[in-house]
């Protein structure tokens, strides 16, 4: 067993993180950046972090990931990054001519103490930054937060250099999307198309992390939101945000600088997230729900009567984001299943309380757990105390899940040894149904090949 | 980019064109696509395969889930080396320091799993917040009584290279510190190898043929105790020089260990280890065996090889991996299946490196140091490319480039040493290159 030193019996951990479930900030920086058109994410700090980066996202969407570091040395390290920076910005303008360049920080230039302001004003006088094109920047200090702090941070700076609002309020709702897959926003694109409501979806990956093979490498693919569109949030009418951790901050943001009204709703993950979204982008478009989404609706519904003999009353283990895990657990509620352990690295009370309202009279022996030492080792030792029936989650699950032989769901970030993650959603309904679908898939497969042969029937 | 191409015009050298040496080891310059990673990676990716040892990582998370398991060593014995072990540095601990929660932290991994050593890497920041990682490994291996070894890996002190080093000088201090394992004369060290789809069981298969004893496997299948004893070998054979030259060195200062550079890649290359070790022991009866053993080989593998050869005939490939070496042991086993190399680069190779690879490659062919995905995907338009070898970022580009990928890094799931991994290696090759998918890009 490749996690035979994974055991039952808990030891009080206090210092220790065993196999997390969670990244450090600057990854999510530079996925969110990665949903701006034209933009190429920098990662202000040693050559690792970059690399890493960019290694791990490019191992999840399968695409070519761009991104330029500053390549500290050790001198940077003495003297501050300053010089680094400032020449990686006149190297990026040069070589790569992207629109925009969208710094963050890591732990290191952090701690030394480099001023992004401060350095990028001095980058605009010495006539580095080229007509028309912008700097932006975020604060992302790895000791900070989780990844999920890192992808807030860049909407968030988004909003901070582009959004502005000029007179004239437009009928436009913006959506400030939370992490989630490519495939994911083209389904809300679709999902606002269908009921004919206008919005500006930021940030936006479809188009640039599934790009279609042409014989052509693009450093910059066709999708993103562009920096026109981002700039006219400022005059949209309302802000739905999609995932507390992370869109609340520019929601906030948007909201103190061009007084565009808020409203944040869980990523429609499942049934009644979906729910909530659709009614809240009808009431604030205006726009009436067209019958094709009731009926997809209905479809859902139809799929989840049909089998939940087979969902009622299986124990499921999750993990990942929270914004991703609320309206998971809730949707598992929804198909009759007990959502037993929840574990997630982002701290927040957010978290906590949710899970509190959405279990405690249904499932009141589930456990969840959030920020440090909310692990994935803390995960398998409940699963060995008492076992579950399906696990969900990131691809780090995957030795648990073997070792114990549950039904595994791949779902989160990162997902390495599967494809299909970034083209078919799991957002809105037809995302529910795929999701739901996923789960019986595998729930029914494990039981056909570990049954008793006498208990195999053709007809389920 | 033609004034980039400009001031990097000594990493880059076309054979028969140019007739300057091209100059390696030059840092990246600063707001580059670099493909190369830091000083931690480099040490990280070296030492994680020593199985029954805890390798604890001294940092904010992101060190340590970016590292988890990073590449598919393999071992017969333990797994603890598949998991990640953080000490996951708050804020407070940056203005307070880290010292404590990393004292606390080894006492808990070394209770929990009782291992042979611990492993404890330094970070960026810890570097920079002035934590004495040195004192409490100390202070933690006299109070549990194993060896608690400080990895002083900052990532920002150099490129991948300057952390292999930094990983060779850690286990230095192992090697020597028993002499209890029970050894034939006839015993050699391998380095450089990390059992990467279980290529070490491969070369210790030959070894085994020919009668020669792997006494300690630094690090593919790695054990504590085998590095431990490894002074006592009559020989160290070290292969991807790049990461493990300097422990041989270390290695043959402190006892006086003679080592050897060999490559396990290739037919030509693979023989010519067997051969080099049988004849370093002068026993006629080992060079027999050795001979005997190739010949076995090469009477199955030559013509399975065959069909491979006839269908890439023509192909033209680019090479962008990690090492010199690699790089090398790549050009001559692909003429052997009959694809030229157009393009030769390497994230970490030196000067020397290089000189050697210019004079293994075809005129015409670009050898490139340091290069990004601007300029890759440049030379292989440039150059016709159809075959594109490299590692996990430079993959996709190939595809959405329409050519054909083979992964010669940490993510390759078949063995490509010795003779069995020539032929995975032709199959790998014919099936991407030959794919009916290139066909559909539009």
């Amino acid at each position: 067993m490749l996690l035979r030193h994974t055991t039952a019996k808990e030891i009080d951990r206090k210092a220790l993180t065993v196999n997390p479930a969670k990244t450090c900030q600057p990854v999510g920086a530079m996925y969110a950046a990665l949903g701006l058109h034209g933009c190429l994410p920098h990662s202000h700090g040693s050559q690792g972090c970059c690399s890493y980066h960019r290694s791990a996202l490019t191992r999840h969407f399968k695409e070519p990931v761009m991104a330029a570091t500053s390549s500290f040395s050790e001198g940077s390290s003495v003297f501050g990054g300053s010089s680094n920076l400032v020449s990686a910005i006149e190297t990026i303008f040069t070589v790569y001519n992207p629109d925009v360049v969208a710094v963050h920080t890591t732990c290191l230039s952090e701690t030394i103490g480099d001023d992004l302001t401060q350095i990028v004003s001095k980058a605009h006088e010495d006539g580095l930054v080229p007509e028309g094109k912008k700097v932006i920047f975020c604060n992302t200090p790895s000791y900070v937060g989780t990844h999920v702090t890192g992808y807030s941070n860049q909407v968030a700076a988004f909003v901070k250099f582009f959004s502005t609002a000029t007179p004239k309020k437009k009928n436009v709702i913006n959506l400030a999307a939370g992490w989630m897959e490519p495939s994911d926003m083209r389904e809300i694109k679709r999902l606002a198309q269908e009921m004919e409501a206008r919005i500006i979806l930021f940030p936006d990956m479809s188009g640039v992390l599934d790009a279609p093979l042409t014989g052509k490498f693009e450093m910059y693919p066709k999708g993103g939101v562009t920096q026109a569109q981002l700039i006219a949030t400022g005059d949209s009418k309302f802000t739905i945000g999609l995932g507390a951790y992370s869109t609340e901050d520019a929601c906030v943001k948007l909201e103190n600088k061009c007084k565009v009204k808020f409203e944040v709703v869980e990523i429609p993950v499942g049934l009644k997230a979906t729910d909530r979204f659709i009614t809240s982008l009808s009431r604030h478009a205006n726009v009436p729900v067209p019958d094709s989404i009731t009926e997809e609706r209905g479809r859902l519904v139809d799929l989840i009567a049909d089998n939940s003999k087979y969902f009622y009353g299986k124990r499921v283990a999750l993990y990942g984001d929270p914004d991703t895990l609320i309206p998971l657990t809730e949707f598992l509620l929804t198909l009759d299943m007990k959502p037993v352990y929840i574990v997630t690295g982002t701290s927040g009370k957010h978290f906590d309380e949710s899970m509190q309202a959405l279990l405690s009279e249904k499932v009141p022996e589930a456990k969840y757990k959030s920020g440090p030492n909310a692990d994935m080792f803390q995960l398998h030792q409940w699963i060995k105390q008492e076992p579950v029936d399906l696990l969900i989650g990131n691809t780090y699950g995957k030795y648990i899940a073997r070792d114990e032989n549950i039904p595994f769901v791949r779902l989160g970030f990162p997902i390495v040894d599967r494809a299909g993650h970034n083209y078919f959603p799991n957002v809105g309904y037809v995302g529910a149904t795929n999701l739901a679908i996923k789960i019986l898939e595998k729930v029914l497969d494990h039981f056909d090949s570990n049954c008793k042969e006498e208990k195999v029937e053709w007809q389920m | 980019m033609t004034q980039f191409i400009q001031d990097r015009e000594s990493q880059i050298v076309t054979k028969g064109k140019s007739n300057f040496d091209l100059i390696g080891g030059k840092p990246s310059i600063a707001g580059s696509v670099s493909q190369r990673a830091c000083v931690f990676c480099g040490s990280r990716v070296v030492l994680y395969p020593i199985a029954d040892a805890v390798h604890l990582v001294h940092g904010p998370i992101g060190c340590a889930s970016y590292t988890w398991d990073i590449r598919g060593a393999m071992s017969s014995g333990p797994e603890l080396h598949r998991n990640s072990f953080s000490t996951d540095l708050r804020e407070k601990h940056i203005v307070f320091g880290g010292e404590k929660k990393l004292y606390e932290a080894l006492i808990e991994l070394i209770d929990k799993h009782q291992p042979k050593a611990a492993f404890v890497y330094s970070t960026c920041i810890v570097g920079v917040i002035g934590d004495d990682v040195q004192s409490v490994c100390r202070q933690v291996e006299k109070l549990k009584n194993i060896p608690v070894i400080p990895v002083m890996a900052e990532g920002f002190q150099g490129t991948k290279k300057d952390g292999y080093k930094i990983a060779c000088d850690a286990m230095a201090t192992l090697v020597g510190t028993d002499n209890s394992k029970k050894i034939s004369p006839v015993s050699i060290n391998i380095l450089g190898d990390f059992n990467l789809a279980g290529e070490l069981w491969i070369l210790a298969g030959y070894y085994k043929k020919i009668g020669i004893e792997i006494l300690a496997s630094i690090t593919g299948d790695g054990r504590v105790n085998d590095i431990q004893n490894a002074h006592r070998a009559a020989l160290n054979v070290v292969q991807c020089s790049g990461s493990m030259l300097h422990l041989a060195k270390t290695m043959k200062e402190q006892y006086g260990i003679p080592f050897m550079k060999v490559s396990y890649f290739g037919i030509e290359d693979m023989s010519d280890a067997l051969y080099e070790v049988a004849k370093f022991f002068g026993k006629e009866e080992l060079m027999d065996n050795a001979r005997d053993l190739v010949k076995d080989e090469l009477k199955t593998l030559l013509p399975a090889l065959e069909p491979y050869r006839k269908a890439l005939q023509g192909k033209k490939a680019a090479i962008y991996v990690g090492g010199a070496f690699k790089a090398i042991s790549l050009v001559k086993a692909l003429r052997l299946i009959g694809v030229q190399t157009v393009i030769a680069g390497t994230q970490t190779g030196n000067t020397e490196d290089y000189k050697l690879l210019k004079t293994i490659c075809d005129d015409g062919c670009i050898l490139v140091d340091d290069s990004n995905p601007v300029e890759l995907s440049e030379f292989v338009k440039q150059t016709g490319a159809d075959l594109f070898i490299g590692g996990v970022k430079e993959r996709p580009i190939a595809y959405k480039l329409g050519i054909g990928f083979c992964d010669h890094n940490h993510e390759r799931k078949l063995a490509l040493a010795g003779y069995e991994g020539m032929l995975n290696f032709a199959k790998e090759v014919y099936e991407t290159v030959c794919s009916p998918v290139w066909r559909f890009a539009l």
